[in-house]
């Protein structure tokens, strides 16, 4: 008896102790810090005499432009999430028709950028969109003709769209991939041979049982895209802020660690929401997949 | 005019030839079996006729009418596959129900139908259940009511059984000769397991290595099989080389080598000088004490060198004189249901002159 809650513990106890040192306690210090002061330079007021406040929560509601930040973080999230999902899906199903020996190197084309830095592939999209480079000339040429003035594509949503769906691309195929690959060829005969044309068959057979595997990409997608500063750094506009950049100006440029983690702690809460919203969702789906 | 005809249907894949050159016709209502081993082409036909397969030389047709042009989803046909192939994504009701929605049928229809057919196969208390949920044979008599629930006009079953113990498979087998009687739907079946082609069709077409070796009634497939891959594959069967002596009156006269000449009914035009082999079942044999059977002109003396203890019955491999081995079965009807004779036993085998047959081929 005694023996087996002490097993109990020791199969438990190490993620338990994980997550408790990796994401409860920084949580917890980021929850503390967002009732703290600012100190001069940076980091935090001593505690003694300024004590705590809700000054960081109050200046957040004071201004809409935060709310409206988050907002358009969330949006833009949701958008890269969409057309990762768009992209993705052709790709996955295609790579799934291959023979096998062509599967496994598609995959491997397909997870071959992390090869390389992500900032030199972020700064490559900088030459392909800028304004003197052949993409942008024939856009611009083509735009031309149906008489529409030149656009600027490089420092400007598009660009953050791009870059953010250009590198989050395979966290969505690769899920996507593993789904499709154990779809039984059969269920495809069986609905053919039952009545269903390609359409039917797709919607009615592929897609519904594509569920959890388009779960699991979206939240490995939206989630980082959600926090991500460096792209709408690079390839953004001035007005492409997003509340990574924001929480990373807290930290890095006008030193108000307070708000820093007040931003932090709310996108965390984000975080967790869809998470648990996704895993809610599959839930669901497994219980019938 | 038949149902379904095939027409000189042959398909290859590279230099084999999964199917060579059948022909078959099916009558609306019958239960056909396409019996044969592993590889020899049962499921590449049942793939033509679906419409997953095309044949490279040859015509299938329904009603007269050449299918090559209809795509699967449009043949008035549906196949039971050896894995069932269940959506795990929808509930038994609905996986039920889906060909009825391919087919645009009402809703208040669908409901209808899907309650009765999943009372047909005795499944009403699981419609809500998922395929994955269920046992082996539940999940057979889903794929089972999913095929048959718009009634199709034919109904193709790739080894629907295979996967199930053996009670279960003869329950089932029972059910599949009940439903097919009362639905009237024409059954083609596919099976390697010869009881099973036996016990359930009207007509089996044997198949071997791509092609029909024998298209006949489940009893004279047994009791006349027409060459010596047949005999072998339907049920147990003694095959002795043999030579025709001479055909006289409806007898031949063989002879086998060891053994000397015996009598068999004279089924075949096979002339004198002829080589075979004299095939007869064991069930055929009568065995007993070296006194008895000495009316019967074909009887040689032997000792049993194996039995195989069946319950019902016994089957004892007995040496004759020249070495020559010979199976023989004996039901066991003795008090106490033991078997009649002991390893060493000493014995005779005989037969009467009207049992076996001489195959040439
Ligand atoms: N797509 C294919 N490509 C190449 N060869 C094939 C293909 N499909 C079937 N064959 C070959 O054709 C022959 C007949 O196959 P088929 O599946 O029809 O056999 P079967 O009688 O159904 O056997 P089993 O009882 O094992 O299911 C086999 O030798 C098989 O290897
Ligand atoms: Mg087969």
């Amino acid at each position: 008896m005694r023996s087996e809650r002490l097993t109990r513990w020791l199969v438990t106890a190490p993620p338990l102790i994980f997550m408790l040192v990796f994401f409860v306690l920084p949580t917890l210090i980021v929850v503390a810090a967002s009732f703290r002061y600012p100190g001069e330079y940076g980091g935090l007021a001593p505690l003694v005499p300024e004590g705590y406040t809700l000054e960081t929560y109050r200046f957040f509601f004071s201004d809409v432009i935060y709310i409206e930040i988050f907002l358009k973080s969330l949006w833009v999230a949701a958008l890269s999430t969409g057309l990762c999902i768009l992209l993705a899906y052709p790709l996955a199903l295609l790579i799934t028709r291959l023979p096998k020996r062509w599967r496994d190197l598609m995959i491997l084309l397909v997870v071959l950028p992390f090869a390389s830095n992500f900032l030199i592939r972020i700064y490559a999209w900088m030459i392909i969109l800028g304004p003197q480079n052949g993409f942008s000339l024939a856009v611009n040429t083509l735009l031309g003709f149906f008489g529409i003035e030149p656009v600027r594509l490089l420092f400007s949503p598009f660009a953050v769209i791009v870059g953010m769906v250009y590198v989050h691309l395979p966290f969505m195929v690769l899920p996507l991939y593993t789904n499709l690959e154990r779809h039984d060829p059969a269920w495809l005969d069986a609905a053919q041979d039952l009545g269903a044309n390609a359409w039917q068959r797709f919607w009615k057979v592929t897609w519904p049982l594509s569920l959890p595997g388009i779960y699991a990409g979206s939240a490995l997608v939206f989630i980082p895209v959600l926090g991500m500063f460096a792209i709408p750094d690079i390839l953004g506009g001035t007005g492409d802020i997003l509340v990574g950049n924001l929480i990373k100006e807290q930290f890095l440029g006008t030193r108000d660690w307070p708000f820093g983690a007040t931003l932090s702690l709310f996108l965390t809460l984000i975080v967790l929401a869809v998470a648990a919203l996704a895993m809610r969702f599959s839930r669901k789906r497994l219980r019938h997949a | 005019m038949p149902l379904l005809e095939l027409r000189n249907v042959s398909r290859h894949y590279g230099r084999l030839s999964a199917v060579d050159n059948v022909s078959l016709s099916i009558e609306a209502g019958e239960f056909f079996t396409l019996l044969g081993p592993s590889g020899c082409g049962k499921t590449t036909i049942l793939r033509m006729i679906a419409g997953f397969d095309a044949p490279d030389t040859g015509q299938i047709l329904l009603d007269g009418q050449d299918l090559a042009d209809t795509p699967p989803e449009r043949r008035p046909l549906h196949t039971v596959f050896q894995s069932y192939a269940l959506f795990p994504h929808l509930s038994v009701a609905e996986n039920i129900e889906f060909p009825l929605k391919m087919a645009q049928v009402a809703a208040s229809e669908r409901a209808r139908r899907v309650r009765e057919t999943l009372e047909a196969v005795s499944l009403s208390d699981k419609a809500d259940a998922m395929p994955q949920q269920l046992s082996g044979g539940q999940q057979q008599r889903v794929a089972l009511a999913r095929a048959l629930v718009n009634q199709p006009r034919l109904l193709l079953l790739d080894e629907p059984l295979a996967a199930l113990d053996h009670k279960l498979r003869e329950q089932m087998q029972m059910e599949l000769i009940g439903l097919q009687r009362d639905l009237g739907i024409t059954f083609v079946f596919v099976t390697h397991h010869q009881p099973e082609a036996l016990a359930l069709s009207h007509r089996i077409a044997v198949m071997n290595q791509g092609h029909v070796e024998q298209l006949d009634e489940p009893s004279k497939i047994y009791a006349a099989p027409r060459n010596r891959f047949v005999a072998h594959f339907i049920g147990d069967i003694n095959l002795l080389d043999c030579t025709l002596l001479a055909r006289e009156n409806d007898q031949l006269r063989l002879a086998i080598p060891g053994l000397g000449e015996i009598l068999a009914p004279a089924h075949t035009t096979a002339q004198p000088g002829q080589t075979g082999a004299f095939a007869i079942r064991p069930e055929q044999m009568l065995i007993g004490d070296p006194a008895q059977h000495r009316d019967l002109p074909n009887r040689r003396d032997g000792v049993v060198r194996e039995l195989l203890y069946s319950g019902d019955v016994t089957t004892y491999k007995v040496e004759l004189a020249n070495g020559l081995h010979i199976q023989a079965l004996l039901a066991n009807v003795k008090p106490g249901l033991v078997q009649f004779f002991e390893v060493g036993d000493a014995v005779s085998v005989a037969w009467p002159a009207d049992a076996g047959l001489f195959l040439d081929a």
